[in-house]
């Protein structure tokens, strides 16, 4: 009994309070392109990507759902015009927003839809499926259960059944071992449903895209809600994003 | 060259012809009978049909041991299973991969369900129990909570489980193949995304293999902290399984507490590399990111007041009788099991198997900084527990020590490539960064135990072939044993306390 007390003493309250507005200190986020123009065409940051996120034609551009946020190509780039930043407000819900360039530096927060406010707004039952996904988008949509990020305040929740679902958080590149299990539990879950596609994998198969084990059909069936770009993403790149979406105040 | 303690083996492929199938078998079954330890056994499928196979041995004392041996695809060849059941697994993959045979293996079924035999999973050929009263329950391969996937049957005769069957390969993104396609030297984005909670220890051990293939040595300082990189993984990972347990049991103060304990180390990784999951910090010829006086100042800081809150909720949930009650005699692997089926890691210390490798292969790292082993002999549930939180100790004693180095700024990362400027490309192609004809094996010790990597090069010095080797390859059949007359309520714990990697199993 005095244990436990002295053990809730030492917890305190460790609840984040405004995930918009917390600080992720030291993240190594989005990528930065500077105002200044690549002049010299090097290509030195495309060798140095691993999952062929940057492009220079027509001009430089970085697209998120590729990019693993490695920080490689920084230190590549002869001009220094790259940088990451510690920003996490990341998510989209069209997957070309994704694509970053130095007109538009970073993607713009989620718009909140009305009509999934209306359904989900108060309550939004997640069911995980992880489809060859590596355990580190895993634990960091587990974590979001935890007391420091405790999403459960928000009146969203992961459950264990597709049949309480609302959306599939979906990890991972999408094995072909994975697709028909993936499928069966997409199909239990009942209408209205969304699909929140989580980290690099999920979004473009990057690092894994060319792999001979990959089956990606079901995300040609079913375009994802939310993208949650990452490697993994940061909890509160997810968690702001469906708190953007659906208009829940922070 | 390395010493004989390293975590590392060079072999010159050409100065050595491999032994025939047969003989290369026999002298592995030699091996096994002298006691040494089998750490994996695999092939490299050449094009003329010919397989190439590597046996990685690790003997009573010294260096690492390898026995190459050379078949041709459909060979048979005297399984090592029958009397050494440690070879189980790797023959099974052996098989699954190279198409060689071991004859007599009691259980030769895919383990990832590869290649031409993808999405047949349906079609698993599982062992079944007969009787009235027997019935089975299947698992998976998506479970209740966020977790990788995986198929779990239980065979049972009432309560009581009689057997479980792990039928895993879900996850199976076909790494090997893929790694042979990129730059070699630019592979480090690839090994941390093998298993994401191990992003350290597979990162360092690609980053040893390469500069071992290349000739390059580190700077002390740099293989420091890179030793430090993988205790703060350890004590996150472990954390993750201590929180687990706990939630398991609801002893909800344990969870709470461990979920935001692990907060403030993976946080604490994240302000040294950017990342949580430390990706990006480890890199071919270093690491990135050094520690500043400030840092150091804040992480002291950080494990300071972690050491604190650990200690007092270990000591709470060690105390508590209903604890005690759920874990102890629950989950139990005797000392002799855990032998014979060659498990490993964290798994293999709690049934009392001391073997360690960063004590038994020290390096130079661990000889100058030594790691305390540390070892429980339960084998149950209780045992896994326990030997985690005391992992987690000897990882903060040994993170003190280090932090206390005098200079843990990152050396500049040592240049493993001639520079593109230096060397223009001269048809027909110009020679890999690595040393031609070369098998390198390296092992790191990570929170579940050894991760083992092997990279041949070939004539130009281009990789021939890559195989990983997770810990929980070998680990999954411990778990399956220990379920055994146990009942089906008690495996949530079993499996946490085990805390296996699914993708590092179907790579």
């Amino acid at each position: 009994m005095f244990k436990a007390i002295a053990v809730r003493r030492a917890q305190g309250a460790q609840t984040l309070p405004d995930p918009r507005r917390a600080q992720a200190a030291g993240f190594r986020g989005s990528p930065v392109i500077g105002a200044a123009a690549c002049t010299t065409g090097c290509q030195a940051c495309i060798d140095a990507c691993p999952t062929r996120a940057i492009t220079i034609e027509p001009a430089l551009q970085i697209d998120l759902g590729r990019c693993v946020m490695c920080g490689d190509c920084a230190p590549a780039c002869p001009s220094g015009i790259l940088s990451l930043t510690p920003h996490y407000r990341l998510a989209t819900a069209q997957r070309g927003e994704l694509t970053i360039s130095a007109a538009r530096p970073a993607p713009d927060p989620v718009k909140t839809s009305a009509a999934l406010r209306q359904r989900f707004g108060r309550s939004l039952k997640l069911r995980s499926v992880s489809a060859g996904g590596c355990n580190a988008c895993e634990l960091e949509v587990n974590a979001l259960t935890n007391v420091n990020f405790d999403i459960g305040r928000y009146g969203i929740d992961i459950v264990a059944s597709p049949r309480h679902a609302d959306g599939l958080v979906l990890t991972g590149p999408v094995t072909r071992n994975m697709a028909e299990a993936l499928q069966l539990c997409w199909d239990g879950m009942p209408e209205p449903k969304l699909v929140i596609a989580v980290g690099a994998c999920a979004i473009s198969g990057a690092p894994f895209e060319g792999c001979d084990a990959l089956d990606r059909g079901f995300l040609d069936r079913f375009k994802p809600t939310l993208y949650v770009p990452g490697c993994p993403p940061h909890p509160l790149s997810l968690l702001c994003g469906l708190l953007d979406l659906l208009g829940i105040p922070s | 060259m390395m010493g004989p303690a390293a975590p590392a083996a060079l072999l010159l492929t050409h100065e050595l012809s491999p032994l025939g199938l047969d003989d290369w078998a026999a002298a592995c079954a030699m091996a096994l009978g002298r006691g040494e330890r089998l750490l994996t056994l695999f092939g490299r499928p050449e094009a003329d049909g010919a397989v190439i196979t590597t046996a990685v041995f690790l003997p009573t004392d010294g260096g690492l041991q390898l026995l190459r041996g050379r078949g041709q695809r459909n060979q048979h060849f005297a399984s090592l299973t029958p009397a050494y059941p440690a070879a189980q697994m790797a023959e099974r993959e052996l098989w699954e991969q190279t198409g060689l045979v071991p004859e007599g293996h009691p259980w030769l079924k895919p383990v990832r369900y590869e290649g031409e035999r993808q999405q047949q999973m349906g079609q698993h050929p599982f062992f079944t129990v007969r009787g009235q009263q027997v019935h089975e329950v299947g698992v998976g391969p998506i479970h209740a909570s966020v977790i990788e996937p995986g198929h779990f049957r239980f065979m049972c005769h009432g309560e009581q489980v009689q057997h479980l069957e792990i039928q895993l390969g879900y996850q199976h993104r076909g790494i090997e193949p893929l790694l042979l396609r990129k730059p070699p030297l630019a592979l480090s984005t690839q090994l941390e995304t093998v298993a994401g909670d191990t992003s350290i220890a597979y990162a360092w051990g690609y980053c040893a293999a390469v500069e071992a293939l290349c000739s390059v040595a580190l700077p002390p300082q740099a293989e420091l902290l890179r030793g430090i990189a993988l205790e703060l993984e350890r004590i996150a990972m472990h954390l993750v399984a201590l929180t687990g347990l706990a939630t398991d049991i609801a002893f909800l103060q344990g969870g709470a507490t461990y979920g935001r304990l692990r907060t403030a180390i993976i946080n604490a990784t994240m302000r040294i590399c950017g990342s949580r999951f430390g990706r990006g910090w480890l890199r071919p010829g270093g690491v990135r990111f050094g520690i500043d006086d400030a840092l150091r100042h804040d992480l002291q800081q950080t494990l300071a007041a972690f050491t604190r809150d650990i200690t007092q909720i270990n000591d709470h949930l060690l105390g508590a009788r209903s604890v005690q009650s759920r874990f102890q005699g629950v989950g139990v692997l005797a000392h002799q099991a855990a032998l014979d089926i060659g498990l490993v890691g964290l798994a293999a210390r709690a049934s009392g198997v001391a073997l360690d490798l960063r004590t038994r292969l020290p390096g130079a790292l661990y000889t100058r900084m030594p790691v305390a082993m540390r070892v429980e002999d339960g084998g149950d549930c209780w045992a896994r527990l326990r030997l985690r939180m005391r992992e987690i100790d000897e990882s903060l004693r040994w993170l003190d020590a280090a932090l206390h180095a005098p200079d843990l700024a990152a050396p500049p990362l040592a240049p493993l490539a001639p520079l593109a400027s230096l060397a223009p490309p001269t048809p027909p192609a110009p020679p890999g960064p690595l040393q031609p004809h070369t098998l390198c094996v390296t092992l790191q010790e990570g929170f579940r135990g050894p991760v083992l990597q092997a990279l041949e090069t070939g004539a130009q010095g281009q990789l021939l072939h890559y195989k990983l080797q997770d810990p929980s390859l070998l680990n999954w059949f411990g778990l399956a044993l220990v379920m055994r007359d146990n009942e089906i309520s008690d495996f949530p714990i079993c499996n946490k306390s085990f805390d296996l990697s699914y993708c590092g199993n179907d790579l």
